[in-house]
């Protein structure tokens, strides 16, 4: 189009700014991590190139392995049940006519708040003398009478149902925005044939949401990467590492321990997994799914 | 358009589910609040429900004890700061790629979106040793610089897509009229936008006044603190005091408890766009 001028460098002008900081702040450190994962360097002092040192350690590094384990459970937790339960909710949304708002809100509200506030809400809600759990004991659940916080076999789940708790409503919205562009004449035809609830969702509803669903479902696996506030304030990875997650062991490394080519090959690993996971997204839709 | 593709006696049972689901989401935040109004010595007794009698002074005592005046301020500057700043870089870039199509509008494109993917941990080390070198460290500044970069890819593509369905008739008009490219973003681009910027920016201020990981990391000095990571000491400091503890948490929602009240619709479309654009 190119109407407004003839000399496209005053276009260029316009996008200076916002180049230059990015690069300032994400683009040249990004690279130089991308350079410092094949040094030894410690923050301070002489760098020295060391190769692949570091990788070879980190897949010898059995934290590095569980960190990488519970990212992974992590991942799948909330491809699941989030996922499951916002579907639901934004289905049965569907089909309501008064208090749709009130619902939407509702839902939508914890996704507002702070990591703090929540994972705050939640400690007390856990906690074995003021919150729930004298509650859980006198009905029986012996798992969550202590704090799952604090329990080596829950932590992690405990930490995955704080953070799930506070997105799913963002999934909610999310789907209803899809399911309010499929076609009403499809559901009307269905009722005709004597289609059931589940039946209509299953064949017209889903399919006909699959590009937003589908897109829900990378940016879950690429949002489950850098998973750090929740862990690291609730459990701060532990106890005994049983809730580790890859960017906290990251934050131990470069922050407490300053093993600076270290840190930053982690960092780089988690970046080629983003891309190669984006990368595979773009595949698809480029042999012509529809995402 | 809405969906009605259940029969109306069917929708009693769907209010009974979202209902439980509801309360799931609501219920715990009310309890933060019941908490932050109930008197330290009624915990015991009554860990959960309302308070048998309303104190209204654990918000004093907490803002005494965090002291809050400083912080309060300190979250206020970052907010700002950054909203203006990435504002301002954003509605710029947005403008261009949307009006002026620059040779190679797509590269920068695919540079942001690539930017909007890399995960934080990857460029936080050397940013925090580059802001070392500069002495950044500790400073506002520091924090809005990195703020406004976070966020500039999305306000960009969100001020992009509303401005791109501006007519082009405005454009050309105010062009045969011998405006400038700059004049045009100012009189014209601008006035037209202000909804998109209204968005962008609670979009923006949401983001950095819950901001976590880079406040705790290149904010140590307990001056310049902002809420979100004095909130976390505070939780240390007061591991007992669950009414000082709500009442501190109480006031990082309240804030976004009104604004989302006057403007649900806003945070819900921004925040869901990135989700959808696409």
């Amino acid at each position: 189009m190119n109407f407004l001028s003839k000399k496209s460098y005053i276009a260029w002008y316009f996008v200076i700014p916002v180049v230059f900081i990015h690069l300032f702040v994400i683009g040249i450190p990004s690279i130089l991590s991308l350079a410092l994962c094949l040094t030894d360097w410690s923050g301070l002092g002489k760098i020295n190139y060391v190769g692949f040192e570091n990788f070879i350690e980190l897949f010898d590094d059995r934290y590095f392995k569980k960190a990488i384990f519970h990212n992974i459970l992590w991942t799948i937790i909330f491809l699941t049940v989030p996922v499951c339960i916002a579907l639901m909710c934004a289905y049965l949304l569907t089909g309501i006519k008064r208090g749709q708002m009130f619902y939407r809100l509702a839902f939508f509200f914890p996704y507002m708040l702070a990591s703090v506030v929540n994972c705050q809400i939640w400690k007390y809600l856990f906690h074995p003398i003021h919150g729930l759990g004298g509650f859980f004991e006198s009905i029986g659940i012996e798992a969550l009478a202590s704090s799952p916080f604090t329990t080596k076999e829950t932590s992690l789940y405990a930490a995955a149902f704080v953070d799930g708790w506070h997105f799913w409503g963002f999934l909610v919205v999310i789907y209803l925005t899809g399911m309010y562009q499929v076609d009403n004449h499809l559901y009307e035809a269905a009722d005709i044939e004597g289609a059931s609830k589940f039946q209509k969702f299953r064949y017209i509803t889903l399919p006909m949401i699959r590009p937003i669903f589908i897109f829900s479902l990378m940016i879950i696996i690429i949002w489950s990467v850098p998973v750090f506030d929740y862990v690291y304030i609730l459990t701060g990875g532990g106890p005994a590492y049983s809730s580790e997650v890859v960017a906290n062991y990251l934050y131990t490394h470069a922050f407490v321990r300053f093993n600076v080519g270290y840190a930053s090959a982690v960092g780089t690993l988690m970046f080629i997994y983003v891309i190669f996971i984006v990368g595979i997204f773009g595949l698809l839709r480029k042999l012509g799914w529809e995402i | 358009m809405l969906v009605s593709n259940f029969r109306r006696k069917e929708a009693i049972p769907n209010h009974f589910i979202l209902i439980l689901f509801a309360l799931l989401a609501v219920l715990p935040i009310l309890v933060l609040f019941f908490n932050s109004i109930k008197p330290f010595s009624e915990f015991g007794l009554n860990p959960l429900g309302p308070p048998s009698e309303i104190r209204l002074q654990n918000f004093p005592d907490a803002w005494i004890a965090g002291e809050y005046t400083k912080i309060f301020f300190n979250s206020a500057k970052l907010v700002f700061g950054s909203v203006i700043l990435c504002l301002a870089v954003s509605l710029l870039a947005g403008f261009s790629l949307a009006k002026l199509n620059p040779k190679g509008s797509t590269v920068i494109a695919i540079y942001l979106l690539v930017g909007i993917s890399i995960p934080a941990q990857l460029y936080i080390l050397p940013l925090f040793l580059l802001w070392k070198e500069l002495s950044l460290l500790n400073t506002h500044v520091g924090l809005i610089i990195i703020y406004s970069a976070l966020n500039a890819p999305f306000a960009t593509f969100l001020i992009r897509s509303y401005m791109i369905r501006l007519p082009d008739e405005l454009f050309d008009a105010a062009k045969l009229d011998g405006a400038n490219t700059f004049q045009i973003f100012f009189r014209i681009a601008l006035p037209l936008s202000w909804p998109v910027i209204l968005t962008a920016g609670l979009i923006i201020g949401l983001a950095v006044w819950n901001e976590f990981l880079f406040a705790l990391t290149f904010i140590t000095d307990p001056n310049f603190k902002p809420m979100a990571t004095i909130l976390f000491s505070f939780q240390a400091r007061f591991e007992n005091n669950y009414a000082l503890q709500s009442a501190a948490a109480i006031m990082m929602v309240a804030p976004i408890a009104i604004l989302f009240m006057l403007f649900q619709r806003r945070f819900i479309s921004g925040l869901t766009s990135g989700g959808l654009k696409e």
